[in-house]
């Protein structure tokens, strides 16, 4: 189980605990936080669950996956900490993560 | 005006299975997609990745599938208005009248909408001010591309259709190609015919750049890229293109008056007809309790929503269930030999 907090691109944060093997993108889903389209529904497919992970937590969460980069390229306004939500696993290793939501998904 | 008995929007798996149903029962119709090709997702999103819970197919890529449902409509003649999204949807009388962005008009006592997560469009630069250059100083496909000769294009994009649009166009413009990163999803040949072509200057090469503002009256003059180092560089340009790949846009779709959840359309379970009547949703876009977004469950609704229609296409006659395997009717329909 792991506390994340979503923070939308207008600032408001969302903290919702989640369960070990689901993704940050489930959590975010399930919690039904706004921003996370998710349209593929996790296939890494459709980079509309994008996120920005800050600084310290970029490399403690899992590595990205290949083919992740290649769908990054086609997020909206990617930057050097953008991640797939959908490819980050919820551990209680990051406890406490943040991310924070571009201002849209397409 | 085309007349049908059934208007299926989409042509992925689903709205495929649920052609080869209607005609099955005797009922004609037509399909409209936005893309280019059949296929839907299957095609756009994932051809070469193999699928594993297709009933009674061990393994199989989108690509694959698609050729399978195809080949399964082979013996049903069905019209594809391929490239067209249906804009209008219209009530007269008992039957809807249909408009695509091209003109094509339909009319019909029933509309399957078997959209996936809607109609594919191309993702868009972000700057705000781009908008008011589309068409004009910034495209998102090309489809003339004369227009480009002896002018600086600026490229975005790090895929297949960046690089190969930039290497063609190297001949007769002057190109700046522009991706946020090193490495390029396109393929190995055109990577390595992109470098030549920088070696030899026929290229400009921005790498950990993206398109920060747009600078122009009513054509572009100019653009400021920014490096992931914050450094921004100027570049005078003509043109911008985008090759950012497609998204997903539920489009005119939201704008029917059906029951929505989010992205996804509110069906009974027992014909999958939306609050209208007369409109039906399957596959991914349909929604209700248990809903599971699986190919296997397009096809399941798209069966049932085919029988619905047989009721409003043919009012005065009664729908008779048979089996493939025994009914002589339908197997003239497939055009196989009865025993």
């Amino acid at each position: 189980m792991a506390k994340i907090t979503y923070i939308e691109n207008s600032g408001k944060s969302h903290v919702v605990e989640v369960d070990n093997g689901l993704t940050v993108m489930e959590g975010a889903v399930q919690n039904n936080i706004p921003g996370i389209d998710a349209d593929c529904g996790g296939g890494m497919a459709c980079a509309t669950c994008h996120v920005y992970v800050k600084e310290e937590w970029f490399n403690r969460i899992n590595k990205k996956t290949e083919g992740e980069d290649d769908m990054l390229d086609q997020a909206y306004e990617p930057k050097k900490n953008s991640r797939l939500s959908c490819q980050i696993q919820v551990t209680d290793e990051i406890d406490g993560l943040e991310v924070h939501l571009p201002e849209k998904q397409t | 005006m085309i007349k049908t008995d059934a208007l299926i929007i989409g042509a992925g798996p689903t709205g495929l299975f649920t052609a080869h149903q209607l005609k099955l029962i005797g009922l004609n119709c037509e399909v409209v997609d936005n893309l280019d090709k059949i296929g839907g997702q299957c095609i756009e999103l994932y051809p070469d990745k193999p699928i594993y819970d297709i009933p009674a197919i061990p393994e199989c890529t989108g690509e694959e599938l698609t050729n399978n449902l195809i080949k399964q409509l082979k013996p049903f003649k069905i019209n594809f208005h391929l490239n067209e999204r249906v804009d209008e949807v219209k009530k007269i009388k008992d039957f809807w009248e249909v408009k695509t962005n091209k003109g094509t008009k339909f009319s019909t006592p029933n509309i399957i909408i078997a959209g996936g997560v809607g109609s594919f469009e191309p993702r868009k630069f972000s700057p705000k001010e781009c908008e008011k250059y589309e068409n004009k100083s910034i495209f998102y496909s090309i489809k003339d591309k004369k227009i480009f000769k002896d002018k600086t294009v600026s490229i975005f994009g790090g895929g297949d259709s960046a690089l190969d649009w930039a290497i063609e166009l190297s001949n007769t413009s002057s190109i700046n190609l522009i991706h946020r990163r090193d490495e390029f999803r396109a393929a190995k040949s055109s990577v390595d015919k992109l470098h030549n072509l920088v070696k030899d200057g026929k290229i400009n090469l921005y790498t950990k750049y993206q398109l920060k503002s747009v600078k122009g009256k009513d054509k572009i003059e100019s653009i400021d890229i920014e490096h992931d180092n914050k450094q921004i560089k100027n570049l005078k340009t003509d043109y911008a293109l985008g090759f950012f790949g497609l998204i997903m846009q539920l489009g005119p779709i939201a704008n029917w008056g059906l029951n929505l959840d989010k992205k996804t359309i509110k069906v009974d379970t027992e014909k999958f007809e939306t609050n209208q009547k007369g409109i039906y949703a399957v596959g991914d876009i349909c929604n209700y309790p248990g809903k599971l977004k699986l190919i296997l469950s397009g096809f399941h609704e798209g069966a049932l929503a085919a029988r619905a229609c047989f009721k409003l296409a043919r009012p005065n006659e009664k729908y008779r269930f048979e089996f493939t395997t025994t009914s002589k009717s339908l197997k003239n329909r497939l055009g196989v030999k009865s025993d």
